[in-house]
């Protein structure tokens, strides 16, 4: 008996020991490596930055153990169900290029071994980083891209959840027709101004769509090229047609020229309407009150913590690391890590199918989610969330405040736009 | 109608003198030297922070930076010839374009890594509001800008007919070997012209940077213009540079206004590649 259990003693160790070793490997050492593309060096630089971020934030609180806030594994360590595992964001810089979106997620996946990818920003860049990973077939979770066509390619790998601009146009124009109701003016045409890369030109395409379908006439239809040095010529052009409103796609170059040529040349629609550029964290800094009564469309606002106490929570931690308000941007890519974890912790595995279906299958209610938004549920088509949707921001007293849904407006919308001699 | 053609007309000849003098500088150093200084937007871009950057931290006025940016920029010149430029001009060719292109990548990267790829404007220069005449309304920043230039690039015209250095210059670009015969330091003048071009573009960066927002890869499009400028002119002629800045900024404002904005810059391109098909020199060259 004794000999025996000599014997057996050591393997019994030995297998004991490799097991723990094992166990704790898998929960130590596992590590999930998510690729994040992003502008970080060129001209949205700022931008790229911004956004990534919202993503390290979110990785953060996926990571670490948050009991107070109410976000997809907030309160475990990693993810359960893969022995606590943890997400590694592994970024890479377009520098705004859609060719190197695609270069670099090739090398994401191909060489830094992603299991699913995240990110860029610009939809021009989304849209070929995205063709590279469903060849690769690895899953993609847009959450800061708007260009609608994005989601009507009919990706099997490609997922969005932020809202596009085909909805965003929408609110714009319900917002002019509510306007209308609520204040009484009258408001008869519109000016379209848009930049000429995939982002623009689709929120032109569909204002120009949608506008006669809610009764406003189009007088005028221009698009033009992101990094102009002067933009006199566009605004000359506005001013000719003289719209009631002006509805304005840009990135945030052409937002700051275009703000300083406006009041130089004395443009005065009666309502600026903006998407994007307006409401980058570099806007503001840099045109100051010229920004003034500017009114954004945008999926999140600070003021949003008076209905939400977690906007708050989660900017008061963003603001701790970052030194700064949590802006729209950083806001939005902050919610593809949290799909991406939820999606891999319930599919138990990384492997892409798997991961896909478990997207598919994706249902994170309202309440965990910064956004004024039902939830994340995926379209089992098109892959976009259904229940993304837009507010609208105006720029008062250099602030973001909500105006638009009237029922949940932080504040008073201003209108008509105050012309800039009055302005100081 | 009549009102707005005339606005856009001053906002063309005004922006037209900015690129002048932008491109009057890559001009003299390509006819100096025959090479093709690529850190030349990035230049701009240092002007433009150093104008920056003595508002915000002394409260210089970007019109009193004017000559810390000119000598600044005339020192960063001669230091990138002296050290960078000048080991690679007896090289190949292709090293005279990879050094440049080099300290512009480098430039760039550092400029994002010291002060963040964020967005600066100087807020209230000296030089501020918008003079109305009649209907037509003129950025008082952007006209004293564009009369700068002008001046400045009068400044350079009358140092190189008027001066010995100036006519020495000239001599080199006119003929490196026989002015090394006459007796003229050639590699003086090298370093000379490159600290002067360099020179010029920061001056232009002060100038721009009373209306324009500053970041660090500013320069981009001024760049690629003012290679078009250059080119367009007659490689090397400073008049040519002069003339073909103003046009293009003349052409690019109204084509953008009469026919579509997306195309304006479509429009300058092609009257480049019209003009050098037809005169390969350059307008002046």
């Amino acid at each position: 008996m004794d000999r025996k259990r000599s014997r057996i003693l050591p393997y019994a160790l030995t297998l004991l020991l490799s097991l723990s070793l094992a166990s704790a490997g898998v929960a130590a050492d596992q590590v999930i490596k998510i690729g994040a593309v992003y502008p970080l060096t060129g001209a949205i630089a700022s931008t790229g930055l911004d956004c990534l971020h919202g993503a390290e934030l979110a990785v953060d609180i996926i990571n670490g153990k948050y009991p107070d806030l109410n976000l997809p594994l907030a309160k475990t360590e990693g993810l359960p169900n893969l022995g606590g595992a943890k997400l590694k964001l592994v970024v890479a810089d377009t520098k705004g290029e859609p060719r190197n979106g695609q270069a670099e997620a090739e090398r994401l996946v191909t060489q830094e071994k992603v299991v699913g990818m995240i990110g860029a920003y610009q939809s021009a860049v989304t849209k070929t980083a995205s063709q590279a990973t469903e060849r690769l077939k690895i899953p993609y979770v847009c959450s800061d891209s708007s260009s609608p066509t994005l989601t009507e390619r009919g990706l099997k790998y490609f997922f969005r959840v932020s809202p596009h601009d085909a909805i965003f146009a929408r609110d714009q124009l319900q917002f002019l027709k509510d306007l209308e109701k609520a204040k009484g003016v009258k408001i008869g045409t519109i000016a379209v101004l848009y930049e000429n890369t995939e982002f623009g030109s689709n929120v032109g395409k569909q204002v120009l769509m949608l506008a006669p379908e809610y009764g406003f006439k189009v007088v005028a239809d221009i698009s033009y090229s992101a990094n102009a040095t002067d933009v006199t010529s566009e605004v000359g052009r506005l001013i000719r047609a003289n719209p009631d409103v002006l509805m304005h796609a840009s990135y945030i170059t052409d937002a700051i020229l275009f703000t300083k040529t406006f009041k130089e040349m004395g443009f005065n629609p009666k309502g600026l309407m903006t998407f994007a550029g307006y409401i980058e964290p570099g806007y503001l800094p840099a045109v100051k009150a010229d920004g003034n009564d500017i009114i954004v469309r945008s999926t999140f606002a600070l003021d949003l913590a008076k209905r939400k106490p977690l906007v708050a929570k989660v900017n008061a931690l963003f603001k701790k690391k970052y030194g700064i308000d949590m802006s729209e941007n950083a806001a939005r890519s902050f919610a593809a890590p949290f799909v991406f974890a939820d999606a891999i912790n319930r599919a138990k595995t990384t492997e892409a199918e798997a991961v896909v279906k478990a997207l598919l299958a994706t249902n994170i209610p309202g309440d965990q989610v910064v956004y004024p938004w039902k939830g994340i549920q995926f379209d089992p088509k098109s892959h976009q969330n259904i229940h993304a949707r837009g507010i609208l921001v105006q720029i008062q007293n250099q602030n973001y405040v909500t105006v638009w849904p009237f029922d949940s407006a932080a504040a008073n919308v201003i209108w008509p736009f105050p012309a800039w001699k009055s302005r100081k | 109608m009549s009102e707005q053609l005339l606005a856009q007309l001053m906002n063309g000849l005004l922006i037209g003198c900015m690129y002048s003098l932008i491109a009057i500088g890559l001009t003299m150093i390509w006819g100096v030297m025959n090479i093709i200084n690529f850190a030349h937007a990035d230049f701009l871009m240092i002007g433009m922070f150093t104008s920056f950057w003595l508002y915000t931290l002394y409260g210089v006025d970007p019109l009193f930076s004017i000559p810390v940016c000119a000598v600044l920029l005339f020192v960063l010149g001669w230091l990138i010839y002296k050290y960078l430029v000048s080991k690679v001009m007896t090289g190949p060719g292709l090293a005279q374009v990879v050094v440049t292109f080099g300290v512009s990548i480098f430039i760039a990267n550092a400029a994002v890594f010291l002060w963040s790829p964020d967005f600066r404007m100087i807020e209230k220069p000296l030089l501020y509001g918008t003079w109305n005449f009649g209907t037509v309304q003129l950025s008082i920043p952007k006209a004293i800008a564009s009369l700068g230039s002008v001046a400045v690039s009068v400044a350079l015209f009358l140092f190189l007919r008027k001066t010995k250095t100036g006519k020495a210059i000239l001599a080199v670009e006119m003929n490196r070997s026989s002015a090394l015969l006459m007796g003229i330091n050639t590699e003086r003048v090298n370093a000379l012209s490159f600290a002067i071009g360099s020179s010029l573009v920061g001056i232009a960066g002060a100038f721009l940077s009373m209306y324009y927002y500053i970041y660090p890869q500013v320069g981009g499009t001024f760049g690629l213009i003012s290679f078009c400028i250059v080119a367009l002119g007659g490689f090397g002629s400073i008049e040519g540079a002069f003339l073909a800045g103003i046009l293009i900024g003349v052409v690019q404002t109204l084509g953008g206004y009469f026919f579509d904005p997306a195309y304006k810059y479509a429009i300058v391109f092609a009257m480049y590649l019209v003009t050098v098909w037809i005169r390969p020199q350059g307008l002046m060259g």
